[in-house]
């Protein structure tokens, strides 16, 4: 129990150092480039990188429980796609928002069993789906662009008291994963499976089932993510984003998401979300060329890595 | 000790029958598979992949797994072009500087899993995001064209009617076979992957034995970009994406426990043979490279659930 509260205040620090570290880069930029802090500009960061938020919100379940996706990124393409082409071939506008949730919920059950019960480690499992997932979808699509989507589709478009819906999914889905996580048996047996599988075990806790339950939860996630991803614009890409599984894995893993498992909060992931988004912007105003962005990507992560562990081992 | 032995010949036993089997089918599917040319050109073209996959045989058997050999790949190239065309090296100077390179690539990679103790996972993870992002950064993802005629030699030419790397290859697959079989280093790797725990308290050097793996990782794959430079005569920034999935791949499917402890050098050349005849049997039956990668993904998983119920049966 004690350590439980440490894990607590620990990641509440991680918040907020991530809230001040958003807060000094957005400052500097500004100050650098008022037009960072424009409306405009401030719009463009959050509405199109919201879904990478959302997605990020899954992920850390799935890390907090031990485990790791790498698939994530191909399968919100895979998602995507299915979504423009539910909607271009006829069906209702509803029912190609509903269905990524649930065919991608589907497809992560099948990958939790895999994991959970059929013992393939995650990383070996989810690294078969996301090429399985990629080369299966430009192998269906050819390359070819989804175009001639219906008005009333663009879901990430619409606003509600003039703020971008992506922005109400974001904080939304941030709210009740971070109140399932803290406040229900579900939330406290992801923890215990992922810090402890034998104790976890040992009081009865079923680690198979909820590794089962936290992917099919990520799949409807990731299923979201997908639909924010489809509608932002005319048209919709028919290659997987390459790359987004490790913009994702960072925005946990930054956001305080402890890679060994059992410790982080969906909250950490989502501030860590909106960093990463900024810094990707202000590269472009700070005159910085954006091929530095994975760079960057990649030390933010391993600095963060070996800050976790070095805290581990000062704690452990 | 012995019933081990004896699953280990079986699942090698059982990949060479496979072997055959393909060889067979092959022959008779496509008069153009057995030719001494195609056979020849499909060995030219699996050995980047071959190359990386004897470090890995080491690296899977002491439990980890190295993620970032595509992107030191990636970088390693880009390095070759830069050093030669930018800063205007002689081309042999560029080549023996990029092997540096990819060597530190790797060495960073052991001290931050030996050291900072991160999981291999996450570590390699990490660096895959930076290396590839050094990569693109450094090339503004401009390609570098136009290399010498001795160049073209390594990956176009033939010595004694034997494709250039493919001796270079066969001295790396020795070698691997001849450490990790008849040396200390070899028996040390085995003991790491058994447990670790154990391996240490015996007094074996468990850090320097990890980070000399990590390092020939590292090294090897930038030889890897070397001969993949020579091949295609042209340097880019993607090179090697997603190659550690074919190399995982094929180590696995060779019969390497992603568990540890377990694993032959043969097995892994068998795995990656027929690993390539596949493809190569699929983009002879009109397959296009895309489709090729879900088989291997499929693959993946399927050699693992396999090894995994040997695995049982061995225990029980």
């Amino acid at each position: 129990m004690k350590s439980r509260s440490f894990h607590v205040v620990g990641s509440l620090g991680q918040e907020i150092l991530l809230v001040l570290v958003i807060l000094a880069l957005f400052a500097f930029v500004g100050w650098v480039n008022p037009r960072f802090v424009s409306e405009n500009n401030l719009t463009s960061i959050f509405v199109g990188n919201a879904y990478i938020a959302v997605a990020a919100i899954g992920m850390s379940l799935v890390i907090i429980s031990g485990n790791i996706d790498v698939s994530i990124g191909a399968l919100i393409g895979v998602l995507a796609v299915i979504s423009g082409l539910l909607v271009t071939n006829g069906y209702p506008i509803w029912f190609a928002w509903l269905a990524p949730l649930i065919i991608g919920s589907a497809i992560n059950t099948l990958l939790g069993c895999l994991i959970a019960y059929a013992r393939v480690p995650s990383i070996i499992a989810t690294l078969a789906m996301l090429s399985i997932l990629s080369g299966g979808l430009i192998t269906f699509t050819g390359g070819q662009w989804i175009s001639g989507l219906p008005s009333g589709y663009q879901l990430a478009q619409f606003r509600l008291l003039n703020i971008p819906s992506p922005v109400w999914f974001m904080i939304g889905m941030t709210i009740v994963a971070a109140l399932l996580m803290r406040y229900t048996a579900f939330g406290r047996s992801v923890y215990a499976v992922g810090s402890n599988p034998e104790a976890a075990r040992a009081s009865g806790i079923g680690h198979a089932s909820t590794v089962v339950k936290v992917f099919a939860i990520h799949g409807a996630i990731a299923g979201v993510a997908a639909v924010l991803f489809a509608t932002q614009l005319q048209v919709i890409q028919s290659t997987t984003p390459v790359g987004l599984e490790l913009v994702i894995i960072t925005a946990s893993v930054v956001g305080g998401v402890s890679i060994l498992g059992g410790v982080g909060t969906v909250v950490g992931s989502t501030l860590a979300a909106i960093l990463f988004a900024a810094i990707g912007s202000s590269l472009i105003f700070l005159n910085v060329s954006a091929y530095w962005l994975k760079a960057v990507q990649g030390v933010l992560i391993l600095a963060t890595v070996l800050a976790d562990m070095a805290r581990r081992r000062r704690t452990g | 000790m012995a019933a081990v032995t004896r699953i280990l010949i079986r699942h090698e036993t059982i990949l060479g029958i496979l072997f055959v089997i393909a060889l067979f089918v092959m022959a008779a599917q496509s008069d153009r598979f057995f030719t001494t040319a195609n056979l020849l050109n499909q060995a030219r073209l699996m050995t980047e992949v071959g190359l990386i996959a004897i470090p890995m045989t080491f690296v899977i058997i002491t439990g980890g797994i190295d993620l970032s050999v595509g992107s030191i790949m990636g970088l390693c190239a880009i390095l070759v072009g830069v050093f030669w065309q930018n800063v205007g090296l002689p081309l042999s100077a560029a080549i023996g500087l990029s092997l540096v390179a990819g060597t530190l690539a790797g060495f960073a990679n052991g001290i931050i899993i030996t050291r900072f103790r991160v999981p291999p996972l996450i570590a390699t993870l990490a660096t895959l995001a930076l290396y590839r992002g050094l990569a693109e950064g450094i090339s503004q993802a401009r390609s570098v064209r136009g290399y010498p005629d001795w160049f073209a030699q390594l990956g176009q030419g033939e010595i004694a009617g034997i494709p250039t790397q493919l001796w270079l290859f066969a001295l790396v697959a020795i070698a691997g076979i001849f450490i990790l079989r008849a040396t200390t280093f070899g028996r040390t790797t085995y003991a790491i992957g058994n447990n670790e725990a154990a391996a240490e308290f015996s007094g074996l050097p468990v850090e320097r034995t990890k980070l000399l793996i990590y390092t020939a990782s590292g090294f090897i794959s930038a030889l890897a970009a070397i001969v993949f430079v020579s091949r295609v005569s042209t340097t880019r920034s993607d090179m090697g994406n997603g190659i550690e999935l074919e190399v995982i791949t094929a180590v696995v499917l060779g019969g390497t426990s992603i568990f540890g402890g377990r694993g032959m050098v043969i097995g892994t050349l068998i795995g990656l043979c027929l690993m390539q005849i596949l493809q190569n049997g699929l983009s002879l039956s009109g397959v296009r490279g895309d489709g090729t990668t879900v088989v291997i993904g499929a693959i993946l998983i399927v050699a693992v659930l396999i090894s995994n119920i040997l695995g049982r049966f061995a225990n029980d």
